[in-house]
């Protein structure tokens, strides 16, 4: 189920701001690609542009291709809620709704797209999901209890039942961890690499040893000055990327010279 | 109104406090007490000069028997219009503020906010001559066509007649001056809606409907609520335009499409307007009773919105 996204000379633009500039990228199924970079460089704007969440900003478009298996998202054809029921996303803050039950939070993006839902069936589908979030032992006696009441980290982890509940082929991270304590992060981390086996996961996030522990491609991105498009710098195996990076500035930032 | 205050007789030296904060404080007191005074004045006049009525002497003077046959009819109709109006406003001001918030392009949305809030502030005598004259008219043929089709329902029951001043115009007027304080508060809740609920929905794969559906109602259900509340206050007390539109009478009836004496309800603040002038004696005292029990009904429900609203922020 899992698909690869290439990416080539995608521009993204907020009204006449061209916020990122030129984007190459090829990621591949079944694994891990993290994102790195300063502040404002535009990566998670790159990630959003990958299921056209951007375009939830006024002014907010995209020129450029972005082909999941052979597909444009950005064709003229395409719709960008079909786009978003085929690549699910996390969110840097966790966002389950309030006003729903844990079931009801894990079920609702698949009431969304099946028509009716058996009883058996919803019940097997909040349990796989919760399941495949490593979250279903904590929260099996308490299904029908609100999602708000969960701590930040299993919030965290029910809004990636969510978006797996709907069997997306891809699921982007923008910063899942940076609200969360250590323990949390390390209950997420390990949950993203069981998660990598049936999904292509990219990955924004702030902290670089999260990058080295989770991923198997790290993309760098910066701004070459302020005011600047955001650029993809360097796109390697994050095992070259830690050790031997390609670029001088991939390694000041990496090394903590400058970000 | 004259307010001493001892710490300016006794400054201790060196104090911070000058002359204007002392003044300020003093008249932001004063129109505190001011306000707090004209509401327990008005409570206290309709109390001493409506109670009275109780002894039936204004009903009897009207030719009823007592003050509560003449009073139940008028709050009956109050009750009949209002809901009518609720009815009206409520989905299409939820509708107008949607359009505000998720739909319209901003510099629209603006605009449109700005007609909405300006239909607010056109004086209620233009609403009821408007009222008269234009919507009267104009639905007739509808009131005709769900009288022919749908007259076997009480409510629809005939005869219609040609000027068009019924229950149902009078809702339908009420509705249209009720709209801008729903429309205004459910915007304003609307667009509070946080960012991150409306993405998590997005990011499922929801479409816009879908979208308000899973985030926006849900977290603005009980402001909804208080908004339609206040909106209840607004069209309950709404006096010319309703006493314009329809004829005074006491009767309970729940047809909305008739005009026939003695078979269309009106209501309290209707009745007052109409019947205040050339009333004297206990015939004023009946009529201040009527009103005391609109303040009463009208407090309640601006009380109750109020309070469901409270109560959501503490939740939220």
């Amino acid at each position: 189920m899992a698909k690869s996204i290439d990416v080539s000379d995608l521009n993204i633009y907020y009204g006449d701001f061209l916020a990122v500039e030129g984007v190459n990228i090829s990621i591949k199924a079944r694994a891990v690609t993290a994102l790195i970079g300063p502040s404002g460089c535009g990566k998670s704007t790159f990630l959003r542009s990958l299921n056209r969440m951007h375009e939830v900003i006024p002014g907010a478009r995209a020129e450029g291709k972005v082909m999941v298996d052979g597909q444009d998202l950005y064709a003229s054809d395409v719709d960008p809620v079909a786009v978003r029921r085929q690549i699910g996303m996390v969110f840097q803050r966790p966002n389950p709704f309030p006003t729903m039950s844990i079931y009801e939070n894990v079920l609702a993006g698949k009431r969304l797209n099946a028509k009716k839902l058996k009883k058996s069936e919803a019940d097997d589908l909040v349990e796989k999901s919760l399941r495949g979030a490593n979250l279903w032992t904590e929260v099996k006696d308490r299904l029908g209890k609100p999602g708000m009441g969960l701590s930040g980290g299993q919030q965290q982890r029910l809004c990636i039942a969510r978006a797996i509940a709907v069997e997306p082929e891809v699921l982007l991270m923008d910063e899942p961890c940076s609200a969360l304590d250590p323990i949390s992060t390390a209950a997420i981390e390990d949950l993203i690499h069981d998660l990598k086996s049936d999904y292509t996961i990219v990955i924004v996030t702030h902290n670089m040893q999260q990058a080295a522990r989770v991923s198997d491609d790290t993309g760098f991105f910066n701004l070459r000055a302020t005011g600047e498009p955001g650029q993809l710098v360097e796109f390697n195996p994050t095992k070259k990327m830690f050790t031997n990076p390609d670029n001088e500035s991939t390694e000041s930032y990496i090394s903590g010279r400058f970000g | 109104m004259s307010v001493t205050d001892p710490e300016t007789d006794l400054q201790p030296i060196g104090s911070t406090s000058r002359a204007g904060d002392t003044i300020f404080r003093g008249l932001a007191t004063a129109s505190a007490v001011v306000i707090v005074l004209a509401l327990a004045g008005v409570a206290a006049f309709l109390l001493a000069q409506g109670l009275p009525a109780l002894d039936g002497a204004g009903a009897r003077s009207y030719g009823y028997d007592n003050i509560w046959v003449y009073t139940g009819p008028l709050l009956f109709g109050t009750l009949l219009a209002s809901v009518i109006a609720m009815i009206v406003a409520t989905p299409l001001a939820i509708g107008v503020a949607l359009i505000i918030s998720h739909y319209a392009p901003r510099r629209f949305a603006k605009g449109l906010g700005w007609l909405i809030d300006l239909l607010a502030a056109i004086p209620s005598v233009i609403f009821g001559m408007w009222g008269i004259e234009f919507v009267a008219r104009n639905m007739v043929p509808v009131y005709n066509w769900l009288n022919d089709y749908l007259g076997f329902i009480p409510l629809f029951a005939g005869p219609v007649p040609t000027s068009g001043r019924t229950m149902m115009t009078a809702g339908l007027v009420l509705g249209v001056m009720a709209l801008p304080i729903i429309t205004a508060i459910c915007r304003e809740i609307f667009a509070q809606t946080p960012v991150m609920h409306q993405e998590a929905a997005l990011a499922l794969g929801a479409t816009r409907w879908e979208m308000i559906r899973l985030a926006v109602f849900p977290y603005a259900s009980s402001g909804m609520v208080s908004a339609i509340l206040l909106g209840l206050g607004r069209a309950l007390g709404e006096t010319m335009a309703v006493a314009l539109v329809l004829s005074p009478s006491i009767v309970v009836s729940f047809n909305l499409l008739t005009a026939e004496s003695g078979s269309s309800s009106s209501t309290i603040a209707a009745n007052i307007a109409l019947n205040f002038g050339n009333a004297s004696g206990s015939k004023v005292d009946a009529l201040i009773f009527t009103g005391l029990v609109l303040f009463v009904i009208t407090f309640a429900v601006n009380f109750l919105g109020r309070w469901v609203a409270a109560r959501a922020v503490k939740k939220g």
